[in-house]
């Protein structure tokens, strides 16, 4: 069980770091970071604070500590996916939509040019 | 450039993408059997001649910057002719299966009939058209799903062969499937009680390039299609409840028609 929770540790450690890495680089928006912040921090603190998981563990009736920090930890990443699923679809609806208005006012310039010519 | 001319304006609109070796017939014929009718040839970012085959055919060409599939090229096409005032599009597949003598009978019917968009169904007179195993099966499934939920039978729901008034251009502007659209279109316009005829046509076999609809992704696309359906009936459309006089048909009384 301690290992289990030293190697989550360590594992948010280092998606905590990538992340402000990758904010300071430019390579991801600070806005679409906050969950990623937000989802190491929570695996931090479980993994630092055994009584928290225990209250948690009796709480929810899970029957295993270390099943309820993989609960957890899966249910935090599926809403993050679901999230950026979210936000994919509305850039692929604006991608296609200005895609669209691109290729009609080329349209446009070109026949205009052909007019003047 | 195109102009939407007179009362009964009609655009002819190509969807393709890689379509050179039938491109240019296809253009040809559209212009001999419907003469004096523009024809857009929407170019789903082609890597091969299509752009040029279709110009040197005579057609104009609007060219997407990148590749959107079916519906966004289609809806583009939706999108300009309706900035440029036509009262009825109708679109041709660039692979030269739909035969452009049965061009003025779907615009004929559009007229006549008062519905808001007329398919060219292969399957409304037994007329000697062949279809594959894969779009088959997905023909008939089709057919069972549609039929309780537009409330009559839809001979050949995956036709691409199809036409439009202005007031289903108005919606299809607005919102128009992205994948695999024919199907989905029936849905989004019952939502607005808009209604449909088919009118037998006849399919010619390819004239260059494959079905993109194989055995393989048939599962696929039914899957697709049918999640598409169901969330068309499902999505609350928030512009049509908003304003509900905007949306509605002229003439309605539901898709069965």
């Amino acid at each position: 069980m301690d290992r289990l929770l030293n190697v989550t540790t360590v594992l948010s450690i280092l998606l905590l770091l990538m992340v402000l890495f990758s904010v300071r680089r430019a390579h991801i928006r600070v806005e679409y970071s906050v969950s990623w912040l937000l989802t190491s921090l929570a695996m931090l603190l479980l993994s630092r604070s055994r009584p928290l998981l225990e209250i948690i563990t009796r709480w929810s009736g899970v029957p295993d500590t270390p099943l309820t920090l993989f609960l957890i930890s899966g249910g935090l990443f599926l809403i993050m996916f679901f999230r950026f699923s979210v936000i994919i679809s509305h850039l692929r609806d604006d991608n296609v939509a200005l895609a669209q208005r691109v290729a009609i006012l080329e349209y446009h310039i070109h026949s205009l040019e052909n007019h003047e010519s | 450039m195109i102009r939407a001319a007179g009362p009964d304006s009609l655009l002819v609109i190509v969807p393709a993408l890689n379509e050179e070796g039938a491109i240019g017939a296809v253009v040809r014929a559209v212009r001999e059997h419907v003469p004096g009718v523009p024809v857009l040839v929407i170019d789903d970012c082609s890597t091969d001649g299509t752009i040029a085959a279709a110009r040197q055919a005579g057609a104009e060409v609007l060219t997407l910057p990148h590749h959107l599939g079916l519906g966004g090229c289609v809806q583009a096409g939706y999108k300009l002719a309706y900035s440029l005032g036509f009262q009825y599009v109708i679109r041709v597949d660039g692979d030269g299966q739909h035969d452009a003598r049965d061009i003025p009978r779907i615009l004929e019917r559009l007229k006549t009939s008062g519905c808001e968009m007329v398919i060219g169904s292969r399957f409304v007179e037994a007329n000697g058209s062949r279809t594959g195993a894969a779009r088959s099966l997905a023909i008939r499934f089709f057919r069972l799903v549609l039929r309780p939920i537009l409330g009559k039978p839809v001979h050949d729901p995956t036709s691409g062969f199809v036409g439009v008034n202005r007031a289903a251009l108005a919606v299809f502007s607005r919102s128009f499937p992205l994948e695999y659209p024919e199907i989905e279109a029936l849905v989004v316009l019952q939502r607005r009680r808009f209604r449909f005829e088919e009118v037998p046509v006849k399919m010619l076999p390819r004239m260059a390039g494959r079905s993109s609809i194989t055995a393989r992704v048939s599962l696929y696309y039914m899957a697709h299609v049918l999640l598409g359906v169901f969330v068309n009936i499902l999505k609350y459309d928030r512009r049509l409840r908003r304003s509900p006089g905007t949306s509605r048909p002229k003439n309605g009384g539901g898709v069965g028609g």
